[in-house]
């Protein structure tokens, strides 16, 4: 029973005093930004079943997500996929075992998370 | 060589008795996405607030419909992956989780559907 003495050992390092590193918040983000990813898929998927239904309704939900607040909701999507897939591509890299020493992970979290932000901007540019 | 039967072995399935499908799934869609996405985000989002009349124009050409039917394959595929491994993490109870996953999986592979079947509508009757 590896339960049974428990009560009185000290706790190793807990996640509630433990300050994570950036590349620790930047997993987070990850995930977080993947599964937020579930709502621009929707309002894409939206936008296509309203022009297959008809002018009338694909002018109305065309018009909800041209608006300033489903602009905001796209263009924060956009930085969420732009981060998610820059940082998953740095997870291939992980995944092919390289990429792992300190000094590398640290300059990559910048590098991804400042790319996020500049791909973001060019797809803006190029879609405008 | 320890205890595995043959059978076992060349089966590659493990203990959890489905082996490394699901992670080879993620990292495949994963790679077939990256250059999917530009060429998916960019005519949408040129369509975008030019009422009904920009999307069938960006979407009766067959090369904006074939890469958006490919992006929401791929892309539902990956989102219902990895929602499931969220599922799996953070939802201890087996039947709440087994029944999430099973929801997770139709209603990703339901919407996937609905979107390659709108694009289809939006490209043929034009």
């Amino acid at each position: 029973m590896a339960d049974v003495n428990r009560g009185n050992r000290p706790l190793s390092p807990h996640l509630q005093i433990y300050r994570l590193p950036m590349t620790a918040r930047l997993s987070i983000l990850h995930r977080i930004t993947g599964a937020g990813l579930t709502l621009g898929a929707l309002l894409v998927v939206w936008q296509f079943i309203a022009a297959a239904i008809g002018p009338g309704y694909s002018a109305f939900v065309d018009g909800l997500l041209s608006s300033i607040l489903g602009q905001l909701i796209l263009i924060v999507s956009l930085w969420a996929l732009s981060y998610h897939a820059l940082n998953g591509i740095r997870h291939l890299w992980w995944d092919m075992g390289k990429g792992f020493d300190l000094d590398f992970t640290e300059k990559a979290n910048y590098v991804v998370l400042g790319g996020s932000v500049v791909l973001t901007l060019i797809f803006i540019l190029a879609i405008w | 060589m320890g205890y595995r039967t043959d059978y076992a072995r060349v089966q590659q399935l493990g203990s959890a008795h489905e082996g490394v499908g699901h992670w080879w799934g993620q990292r495949i869609s994963s790679l077939a996405l990256i250059p999917l996405t530009p060429f998916f985000v960019i005519p949408f989002g040129r369509a975008l607030g030019g009422g009904h009349e920009a999307i069938v124009a960006t979407y009766s050409t067959w090369g904006n419909a074939f890469v958006a039917v490919a992006f929401l394959l791929v892309g539902f595929w990956h989102l219902a992956q990895g929602l499931q491994v969220v599922i799996e993490d953070y939802v201890p109870k087996k039947a709440l989780r087994v029944g999430l996953i099973l929801g997770n999986t139709l209603l990703c592979g339901a919407f996937a559907l609905a979107g390659v079947f709108a694009i289809l509508t939006i490209l043929l009757r034009g």
